[in-house]
């Protein structure tokens, strides 16, 4: 039975957590995602969990891990500035291999920025973000049930890698009211053998990222690289209008959620215009953008900055005769349908006519 | 024949990797008697640090997780709330927890969180080549203090046991010194009640050791004994701050 409420993208994301079995919250205040720590406090004790409020994101990345290490589903939650500080721990997770939700209702930057929407975190995310060479899954909603559906996905591929995720989302999808499909999570069983409980019947486990002698740890580093590489099973995307189309336009998140408006305004003009949008971030879907790169030869990226993920998309697809064009805006407003839907246009009568 | 001195199970039996004369040894060696006294081995998890001790997983016969530099004590916390039926310890140098990790100790301990705390404070950062800690003494020479620690430019050296006596959410804190037969009997209780706080769910139990670390100080065991005898304890008393009667 699904039952609908209205709620706030951030509480979309406690609850589908709390639903997806995770029982620890560590966070530290930061706007625009304190409805997350609020239903946490409240929600969490009344199924048995534990909600902390933590000195610093430092501290609160750190008791997640430490919560993680024993099994327990564990999530944390902060915005841009608190993202940063929790990058050393999210270093530790990935090369210890032990998983953890980190959502990131980011906001803008650099420095304390402003609380307003921004998708100026994209490479910190994709990218690693902390020292050493690691990738943490990375899943981009898009509205206030993509943010409790991809919560409960977190949760499953984060178990699955034993690997952190990271849901990048911003204030817009924290704040935003929508009405919410609930629904039970389907329980999944994955293997942990590597959880620390004591010894009892065993041998002692460990969960370390160091390794000093030779030649360990170039294969702890081409061990974590395959994985990423096998993380490419869980690719996600989602496309409209493709069929017949001349220029695609690619975002993510709250901006690729205007866009699917300003698109539509566009087709209703005559203009074959189709949009991608990818919903794993890390992985980022290269293959199916170039897929698509073999029939449609113009490309449109649009973020909320000054020119991140851009860069995927021309990886994916700047080859040969494609062009790919950028439009973006850096934080303080959020565009309007109508304008992106002229901003199209423009880059459509350039390269189309 | 009866036996009266034996490796605790809780050890595994491997050499050391500490330096001659080093205290972190004789500090293992205790917690791992604890461990064993208790009969805690099987529900133990412990949380290593990054200092000279990062390798606690190659000695303790005991599921370890590896926390960043300082962050032992939020780790635990993590693990303590998430698995409540075991026992766990952290076990941290100086730079580790009275620099780095200064806001998770103290908020740990002010949370009054079920751990004990095993703080080893040799006055250097030993592993990374003997640098000023806030530990160090007025005077002390260290790489980054060639010329003696400047109270006036670097402060004074912390007083950690004395700092987290005060906090309401602590129960148990003590120092302890293992230079000399009697300190070393007299570290063995005090360790003791900082296991039994938790094992009791009484309360956050910390015991701060005074460390020899020779190669740092540029001393021979000996001398480095007779220095924490004669520079250290005089500045870092010895006892129980809180917890007398716990
Ligand atoms: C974030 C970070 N900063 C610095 C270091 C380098 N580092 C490793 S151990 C250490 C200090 C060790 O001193 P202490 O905690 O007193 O332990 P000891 O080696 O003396 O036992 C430092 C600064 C690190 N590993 N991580
Ligand atoms: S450097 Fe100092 S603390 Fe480290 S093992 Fe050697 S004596 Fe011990």
């Amino acid at each position: 039975m699904t039952e609908t409420v209205l709620v706030k993208g951030n509480e979309a994301i406690a609850m589908g957590a709390i639903e997806a079995g995770c029982r620890f919250y560590f966070g530290y205040p930061i706007t625009p995602q304190n409805e997350i720590p609020e239903y946490m406090s409240k929600h969490l004790p009344e199924v048995g969990g534990t909600f902390i409020q933590a000195e610093s994101e430092i501290a609160s990345i750190n008791m997640l891990l430490g919560a993680s290490a024993t099994g327990s589903r564990a999530m944390t939650s902060s915005s841009s500035p608190g993202i940063s500080l929790k990058q050393e721990g999210i270093s530790y997770l990935c090369g210890s291999q032990i998983p953890g939700v980190i959502v990131n209702m980011s906001r803008s930057g650099p420095g304390l920025g402003g609380i307003s929407p921004s998708q100026g975190d994209y490479f910190q995310a994709t990218r690693g973000g902390g020292h050493g060479d690691y990738r943490t899954i990375v899943l981009a909603p898009h509205s206030v049930q993509e943010n409790y559906d991809l919560t409960m996905k977190a949760f499953d591929l984060s178990d699955k890698y034993r690997n952190p995720v990271m849901i990048l989302g911003d204030a817009l999808l924290g704040q935003i009211k929508e009405p919410l499909k609930i629904h039970k999570y389907k329980k999944k069983e994955f293997s942990k053998d590597w959880i620390l409980t004591g010894t009892k019947g065993r041998e002692p486990r460990l969960l370390k990222s160091l390794y000093l002698s030779e030649g360990e740890l170039t294969e702890h580093n081409w061990m974590l690289s395959k994985k990423y590489q096998r993380m490419k099973r869980s690719i996600m995307f989602e496309t409209h209008f493709l069929e017949g189309s001349k220029l695609v336009v690619v975002a993510f998140g709250s901006v690729a959620r205007i866009l699917k408006t300003s698109v539509q305004m566009v087709r209703d003009r005559g203009m074959k215009v189709g949009l991608f949008r990818p919903i794993t971030l890390f992985p980022f879907p290269y293959d199916a953008l170039e897929r698509i790169s073999l029939s449609i030869r113009n490309f449109m990226a649009v973020e909320l900055n000054t020119g991140q993920m851009v860069e995927d998309v021309k990886l994916a697809v700047g080859h040969k005769k494609n062009q790919v064009d950028f439009y973006g805006r850096p934080p303080g407003s959020i565009p309007s349908p109508d304008e992106l839907f002229n901003e199209i246009k423009k880059i459509y009568k350039k390269r189309i006519g | 024949m009866k036996q009266v001195f034996k490796r605790p199970e809780a050890l595994i039996d491997v050499p050391f990797h500490f330096c001659p004369g080093c205290h972190h040894g004789i500090v293992h060696r205790l917690v791992a008697e604890c461990i064993d006294r208790y009969g805690l081995r099987e529900k133990t998890i412990g949380v290593a640090s990054v200092g000279c001790s990062v390798f606690l997983y190659d000695y303790f016969y005991v599921d370890v997780v590896e926390a960043p530099h300082g962050r032992a004590a939020a780790v635990a916390t993590g693990v303590k709330r998430a698995c409540p039926e075991s026992f766990v310890f952290t076990y941290q140098g100086d730079g580790d927890l009275a620099a780095i990790g200064t806001a998770e100790i103290i908020h740990a301990a002010n949370r009054g969180e079920l751990l004990t705390v095993v703080f080893v404070n040799n006055a250097v950062f030993g592993m990374t080549g003997g640098q000023m800690a806030p530990t160090t003494l007025a005077g002390q020479e260290t790489t980054t203090t060639p010329s003696g620690r400047e109270t006036v430019t670097n402060g004074f050296p912390i007083k950690m046991a004395e700092l987290l006596s005060v906090l309401p959410g602590t129960t148990f804190v003590a120092r302890a010194a293992v230079n000399n037969p009697k300190n070393l009997m007299r570290a063995k209780k005090l360790l003791r009640k900082a296991f039994e706080v938790q094992t009791n769910n009484q309360g956050f139990g910390f015991v701060e050791f005074l460390s020899a670390c020779p190669t740092n100080w540029k001393m021979s065991p000996d001398q480095a004994n007779k220095w924490v005898a004669e520079e250290m304890i005089p500045y870092f008393p010895l006892g129980i701050f809180k917890g007398e009667t716990v």
